[in-house]
């Protein structure tokens, strides 16, 4: 039967996330771009909320929570509305964590999932953009080969969160080049391992507080047992699905915290004598993006509750995905329009949230849900 | 919990609905099309007869939101699913199916339930009928509340006297058939929208006359009157409602209510114009093997794959809009804000579909032999009827702006 109402659990949870989202990540936001850095104490009580440690089972020391991509995607708007940089990183350790909870061997749950399971936070991390303009995830440049009992992988990755401070990094690459999606793989890898070079860290436009790096791949060598789900392999069509959903989320969050931060500005500034928002041609703005806003969190929900149910969403992540990467781009480029040359000012958000809105033309496999 | 998952008992409903379109629209959309102000007498009376075979809830159709009895749960998002169906069908044939239609809604909305009986029972009995609503005159639209067709009491009277233009089904509700028409008159003009009433005036009612019968762009299956009121005189209680302009009930508080159930439909008449265009447009694609690569980089894609997937996927977002606005009503949530968002968007979007459609292919897109060309002849006016895009921008905006309409207009 068709709704649109969370469940109660869901409404907690949203609502845990926001207020965490307003009261500690929002704070930190600005300082965060200018410096590039984080504060410990924002990660570590973010880590506290259970988001990576919530769906390691019990038996690892996490709290067995049942995975949702619904109550991910809600999660997800909520921590992007505090800060995009900010909840991509909280989140990173889930990029190695949830591809092996889900498609990996006994053994590699057993190796990788306990170190999620504990108090602190501990970064994970997955290797899928490609620095090239034509990067196509169904077409990845990343080759492994098979040599006797070892993978052999060769490439080269960029936007890899965290890469310089995880103990493993999960980097996908394809088993034959031209098999597209089904022959994606991925291959858990330490990052002192031989072949593996990790730049240093990358200079982007927006989410600056998030560290990126680029790896460089040369006859990296690793063993049989690092490919994710052994002779199985993985489902990679499901985890691209489940990372657009997310990175569909955290679109709308970013989209929504540009367009309240306008929405109040416009009533508070005033020009002629009366708030700019009492004028149709700021008012038409601030309803546009309004109706963008929901469009986009409707289809990041339909797409959500299809690999809810098991069923393919490669499509529907897909139109959600790029809808929303278009769609926030226009929310957060009218809020720095609705402030004017205030908007181009740093000492408001808004430009960030246009710097920050852009990163979805680029990322890809960066957050899951 | 979310959930769009539609149960198989209305996923039949709604194949139902889709042969009607398939079956009986189409084979003559495009004769109605051409031969504007003709009586498509013959699917009339099969869709009447259709309606009387149906239960009571089905039958009155009336969207107000209100339970009168009906058996769905979400009745409210099913008519949109059936909507969107029979557009997809023909808009022009569905406007002019015999119904209740918008005068019905607003009799179910600002009626007593003596009234609701007394002007609705005949949808449920003899010869096909029409219900229409008179709003919009040559001086007013969008702003709907500078009527100034008047209504004086006298005795046991109203005296209506006025112009009326775009009324929707007002040839065959006030001439062509034992229908009515709703006309909304303010019987103070001092006391402004308050003072604006509705008011049934019965077909065939000396005073009122049909004077024009409107040539129009598109859905031109579906008459659109210009009614004059001379003089028209009605019995005193076709006033629905109370006369009372201190007291909104009944008044033009209840045009705003019909107008939050009727949008998302219109939103879905429009998701089902659109929908038509996009079908052809695949099927199109299809036949010249021109494979859609969902999953792959934007980057890569042709502009003939990222227009279709634009179109598509414009197409699912205003349908998610309109469904929640419906689900809403369904749900006795105040849906002013949602069903504006929906019109809005499915108005626009729609348009923007099907002219992209046009373009995608070219001389088929313009010639008449095929029907694309007439789907975006007809979407255009769900851009602008029962609130245009920008009216629906001033709702939504008044609403996240929490500003009134004086505040902001």
């Amino acid at each position: 039967m068709v709704s649109f109402e969370l469940s109660d659990e869901q409404k907690m949870i949203r609502d845990t996330a926001a207020a965490f989202a307003i009261e500690q990540i929002r704070p930190a936001a600005r300082a965060a771009d200018e410096s590039g850095e984080i504060p410990a104490d924002v990660i570590a009580k973010a880590w506290e909320l259970g988001l990576v440690r919530g769906a390691i089972p019990e038996s690892y020391g996490g709290y067995g929570d049942i995975r949702s991509a619904v109550t991910g995607a809600i999660v997800a708007e909520e921590l992007a509305f505090g800060d995009l940089a900010i909840a991509l990183h909280t989140m990173a350790p889930r990029l190695l964590a949830y591809p092996v909870l889900e498609m990996g061997t006994s053994d590699q749950r057993e190796s990788i999932l306990p170190r999620f399971g504990t108090d602190n936070f501990v970064a994970g991390a997955a290797a899928l953009v490609e620095p090239r303009f034509d990067f196509d995830p169904s077409a990845l440049a990343t080759i492994a080969r098979r040599d006797g009992a070892s993978y052999v992988i060769d490439g080269a990755k960029c936007v890899v969160p965290l890469a310089a401070k995880a103990e493993t990094i999960l980097v996908y690459a394809a088993a034959n080049s031209d098999a597209g999606q089904a022959g994606v793989d991925g291959f858990i890898v330490a990052r002192e391992a031989p072949g593996l070079t990790i730049s240093e860290r990358e200079k982007n436009m927006g989410i600056k507080a998030l560290e990126t790096y680029e790896l460089m791949l040369k006859d990296c060598r690793v063993g049989a047992e690092a490919r994710l789900g052994a002779g199985k392999g993985i489902n990679f069509t499901r985890l691209m699905s489940e990372s657009r959903v997310a990175m569909a989320a955290m679109a709308t969050g970013v989209a929504r915290a540009a367009f309240e931060y306008a929405r109040t500005y416009a009533k508070e500034r005033k020009a002629f004598g009366v708030p700019i928002a009492t004028k149709q041609a700021v008012a038409f703005m601030l309803a546009e993006m309004a109706i963008e806003i929901d469009a986009t969190r409707l289809l990041v929900w339909e797409a959500a509750s299809r690999l809810d149910k098991g069923e393919d969403a490669l499509k529907e992540s897909y139109q959600a995905r790029n809808y929303a990467a278009q769609s926030s781009l226009m929310v957060a480029d009218n809020a720095v329009q609705v402030l004017g040359g205030h908007g181009y000012i740093r000492e408001h958000p808004v430009e960030m949230w246009l710097r920050n809105a852009r990163a979805f033309a680029v990322l890809d496999g960066i957050a899951t849900v | 919990m979310i959930d769009f998952e539609l149960e198989p008992q209305v996923l039949k409903q709604v194949e139902m609905y889709h042969m009607v379109a398939a079956q009986m629209m189409r084979p003559i959309s495009r004769e109605y099309d051409e031969k504007e102000h003709e009586h498509p007498r013959q699917f009339w009376d099969a869709m009447w007869a259709a309606s009387q075979s149906l239960g009571p809830a089905a039958r009155e159709a009336a969207p107000s939101g209100k339970d009168d009895g009906g058996t769905a749960k979400l009745r409210n998002l099913y008519t949109c699913l059936s909507t969107e169906e029979l557009c997809w069908g023909d808009a022009g044939l569905f406007l002019s199916i015999p119904n209740p239609g918008l005068g019905g809604a607003a009799v179910a909305a600002a009626g007593t339930p003596e009234q609701r009986e007394r002007f609705l029972r005949r949808f449920r009995e003899g010869q096909p009928k029409w219900g229409a609503m008179a709003i919009t005159e040559p001086g007013c639209g969008s702003d709907s509340a500078a009527v100034t067709t008047t209504a004086v009491r006298e005795g046991d009277s109203w005296v209506l006297n006025g112009t009326k233009i775009f009324c929707t089904a007002g040839q065959m509700a006030a001439e062509g058939s034992e229908g009515f028409v709703v006309v909304w008159a303010t019987v103070d003009r001092k006391a402004g929208r308050a003072g604006i009433k509705p008011f049934v005036v019965e077909h065939n009612t000396s005073g009122m006359t049909v004077v024009r019968v409107e040539n129009k762009l598109g859905i031109r299956a579906s008459d659109t009157a210009m009614i004059v009121l001379e003089n028209c005189r009605i019995p005193a209680d076709h006033l629905l409602g109370k006369a009372d302009v201190k007291q909104e009930a009944g008044g033009f508080k209840d045009v705003m209510a019909t107008f939050d159930a009727t949008r998302p439909i219109v939103a879905a008449m429009a998701i089902g114009v659109g929908r038509a265009a996009l079908d052809f447009v695949r099927d199109f694609l299809e036949q010249n093997r021109i494979p859609m690569r969902y999953g792959l980089s934007p980057r890569r894609l042709t502009t003939i794959e990222r227009d279709f997937m634009e179109m598509e996927v414009q197409l699912k977002a205003a349908r998610l809009l309109t469904w929640r606005a419906a689900w809403m009503l369904d749900k006795g949530m105040r849906n002013n804000l949602e069903a504006s968002m929906a019109k809005a968007k499915a108005g626009k979007a729609v348009t923007l579909i099907t002219q992209k459609a046009v373009e995608l292919l070219g001389p088929v897109g313009y010639s008449r032999k095929q029907l694309v060309e007439k789907w975006m002849r007809d979407a255009k006016i769900n851009d602008i009827f029962e609130g245009t895009q920008q009216i629906n921008l001033l709702i939504i905006a008044r609403r996240i702006l929490d500003y009134s309409s004086k505040e902001l207009n």
